[in-house]
């Protein structure tokens, strides 16, 4: 009986000084390339459930979205995250765009002005992220400025960054590409869509995580 | 007609990262290209997507923008810091940053090494070939 007590004792100290990595985990990038794809993902992975709704049309997410308490775990590593998925970041918003996509003048209005909140707001939370995963459309010019503004703007803040280039089960996509675009980080080239690479991409955060 | 503003660096040395933004966002709303000698700071290029953000509307629908920079691979240590102590006391000068209104440039293509802008214009008069 006092063994067994003992045994708990050490077991319930353990695990409260145990360091265990909780950090926040922003997923960044430009509209449409999959960023709540792969939240979705890594949700339906780790908790069993996803996180936000996915369309073809640009800025579907327009507002800041953050599921609490993920743990992936790779053999005896483990990270403890809250994820965070922020709106697409854009320099131009034009609303008869989303008409293109059948949606009435006024819900695009509705839509264009949301999404340009959507973008300041993602902006904003830089500051607050621990590690970001920034997700480019692996079929798309990879040197745009958004990207490298939003990449140099991490780097400026001492943020680890993991670039994922998504959608690699298009015949579009060029991995490449965006590796020779960003030689000083790990790409993982992904399909968020499929699960194709995603056991990468989960090594690759625990690479960066540390 | 295309009409480019060059924006010398000493135009905007002197102010404020908000007064820096201010400007070259006028200038860009005035359907004017800005080639702007050397580049903002990256915190500067953050805070002029949320400033374009904040003032989109009906007439004005956002920017396009790039900056064109130097081959930053550079081995020699002393150089490298000689240009980041440079660049500390007198601003980004080296390269080139390009911002143009979205009704007018639709897309900057960036190779390292060429540039292409694309304007509405062009877009149109494909538009009207393919008719």
């Amino acid at each position: 009986m006092v063994n067994i007590f003992e045994k708990f004792i050490k077991t319930f100290f353990k695990n409260l000084f145990r360091r265990k990595k909780h950090i926040k985990l922003g997923l960044y990038g430009p509209p449409n390339a999959g960023k709540t794809t792969l939240a979705n993902k890594i949700c339906e992975d780790w908790l069993g459930e996803s996180m936000g709704k996915v369309t073809n049309i640009p800025h579907e997410t327009r507002e800041i979205q953050i599921k609490e308490q993920i743990v992936i775990k790779s053999g005896k590593k483990e990270i403890s995250f809250n994820l965070v998925d922020t709106p697409g970041i854009a320099t131009k918003i034009d609303y008869e765009d989303f008409m293109k996509f059948g949606m009435s003048a006024t819900n695009a209005k509705k839509r264009a002005k949301e999404a340009t909140k959507g973008v300041i707001d993602s902006i904003r939370w830089l500051d607050n992220m621990d590690t970001v995963v920034v997700v480019l459309d692996a079929t798309k010019d990879p040197y745009s400025q958004v990207n490298i503004t939003i990449i140099g703007n991490l780097e400026a803040r001492k943020i680890p960054v993991l670039i994922v280039a998504n959608k690699v089960d298009l015949r579009k996509a060029k991995m490449k590409k965006v590796q020779s675009a960003f030689p000083q980080y790990h790409v993982v080239g992904i399909s968020a869509k499929y699960g194709t690479n995603i056991d990468e991409f989960y090594q690759g955060l625990f690479k960066v995580v540390g | 007609m295309l009409t480019l503003q060059f924006v010398p660096y000493s135009e905007i040395e002197y102010l404020s990262s908000v007064g820096r933004i201010r400007k070259l966002l006028n200038i860009t709303k005035e359907n004017r290209i800005v080639l702007l000698q050397g580049r903002l700071r990256k915190e500067e290029e953050t805070e002029l997507i949320k400033a374009t953000m904040e003032e989109i509307d009906k007439d004005f629908k956002g920017i396009e923008l790039s900056v064109i920079y130097p081959d930053k691979k550079e081995n020699d240590l002393f150089r490298k810091i000689k240009r980041n102590f440079v660049n500390m006391l007198l601003g980004d000068r080296q390269g080139l940053t390009i911002i143009g209104p979205a009704s007018v440039v639709r897309e900057i293509k960036k190779d390292p090494d060429k540039i292409q802008l694309f304007t509405e214009e062009d877009s149109k008069i494909k538009k009207r070939r393919k008719i």
